[in-house]
């Protein structure tokens, strides 16, 4: 075998190891998504975020707008902080709520954004101030169990 | 029972000697690595012994445990209907974890075995010591290239290993089983984060190509120049890298996938 053609080989095996990569980042990743759009931050606070996560979608009408940037905790009001990154494509009205939700009856959570009427809209750094906390099962089952003594006590007295 | 310690401190010795000699093998190497660049032919020349070379290995390997990850998953996800997340299922653990280790397992007992042999027969053979003789240093020029050539060569190939496993995965899933093709992308390119599973997966790639070929490089240096010699340095090689790349796995997983999220 001449030097020449362990070069072509060489090469096409360089040139099939890069597409492999390439078609890693771009076919099974999300390069192509999101990393180039222009973005602005807002924070929301929330009682109980449940189990979001950082990289969680922000969605609008089932659409994803953006990522959960960073979540923190205010050590001032006990509240968790969590800084979402919209798509600067998309404006929102400064009223605008947050709920956090789950996707299906075991998916993940993502932030649920409902826009508001407000004619001024968000900007980045502002913070949203209609937020409703994350649902947690233990305290829904809570109350479940709160209801059903409470209505058997009822019963009872009635008779 | 004095003698056995004494054989245990004298086995204790000569593995830290070893090390410490690896050690000062693998300063020496860096130092003398300039000629595997400024020649690059020969360097090139190493990439197609150690990288083209085993393409068919690692394609088709790829290709089996993409297909039966594709099995696999599916027959435990549909359990619970999500038979959708298999995408994402067989990206991640290729991508994270199976590409880097498989690949380089492969490429240690492909390439890394041959490596050792080849060196450790020109040691045997005194070609080592006659380029001594004429001056040329057998480090820059025979044993730099065959390193470089396998750490260019490892994370490319575990690169390929990856993408064929996805493919097998797809075809296994979609083509085979019928899961959605469009739920089977797109839930895939959710999950899987360029810099957070791909790029550490790349990572990982790179420092099980600097490992093996560090180790397949320095048995064969260091092999007995006699026939039962190279044999056994072979075989250390591929037994020496198989462990080192699972070690260094779970070190490297623990740094990576831990904390945060």
């Amino acid at each position: 075998m001449t030097r020449s053609t362990i070069d072509l080989w060489v090469g096409v095996f360089v040139a099939i190891g890069l597409g492999a990569l390439l078609f890693l980042a771009l076919k099974v990743g999300n390069l192509a998504s999101f990393s180039t759009a222009e973005t602005y931050r807002v924070e929301a606070r929330f009682a109980n975020i449940g189990g979001l996560k950082v990289r969680a979608p922000v969605k609008s009408a089932g659409v994803v707008v953006g990522r959960v940037a960073e979540i923190g905790f205010d050590n001032e009001a006990y509240e968790a902080v969590a800084v979402l990154t919209l798509d600067a494509r998309f404006k929102f009205p400064r009223d605008t709520s947050a709920k956090i939700l789950t996707s299906g009856l075991l998916g993940e959570q993502y932030i649920g954004l409902e826009a508001g009427g407000d004619e001024r809209m968000l900007a980045d750094g502002e913070r949203l101030r209609l937020t409703q906390s994350a649902v947690v099962l233990e305290n829904l089952i809570g109350q479940f169990f709160t209801s059903k003594a409470a209505e058997g006590g009822d019963a009872k007295g009635a008779k | 029972m004095r003698a056995t310690l004494t054989h245990l401190g004298a086995m204790v010795t000569a593995g830290v000697w070893r090390l410490g000699y690896a050690a000062r093998f693998f300063g020496y190497l860096l130092v003398h690595s300039a000629t595997a660049f400024r020649r690059f032919g020969l360097t090139v020349r190493e990439i197609y012994f150690a990288g083209v070379l085993s393409l068919i290995i690692i394609l088709v390997s790829g290709l089996f445990v993409g297909m039966v990850l594709g099995l696999q998953g599916y027959d435990t996800l549909q359990r619970y209907g999500s038979s959708e997340a298999l995408g994402v299922l067989v990206a991640l653990s290729l991508v994270r974890e199976l590409g880097p280790v498989v690949a380089g397992l492969l490429f240690a007992s492909r390439a890394g075995s041959a490596i050792t042999a080849e060196i450790g027969l020109m040691k045997a053979t005194e070609q080592l010591s006659a380029m001594e003789m004429m001056a040329v240093d057998p480090v820059a020029r025979v044993v730099a290239p065959r390193f470089w050539g396998g750490v260019i060569s490892m994370p490319l190939l575990a690169a390929l290993f990856s993408a064929m496993g996805i493919f097998g995965g797809y075809l296994v899933g979609v083509v085979l089983i019928g899961v959605d093709e469009g739920a089977f992308w797109s839930q895939m390119q959710d999950a899987v984060d360029v810099r957070e599973d791909i790029l550490n997966g790349v990572i990982k790639s790179v420092v099980f190509g600097f490992a093996v070929s560090l180790i397949a490089v320095f048995e064969g240096f260091d092999a007995t120049p006699t026939a039962e010699g190279v044999s056994r340095a072979t075989t250390r090689t591929v037994v020496t890298s198989s462990l080192a790349i699972l070690a260094l796995d779970f070190v490297l997983t623990a740094l990576m996938f831990t904390g945060g999220n």
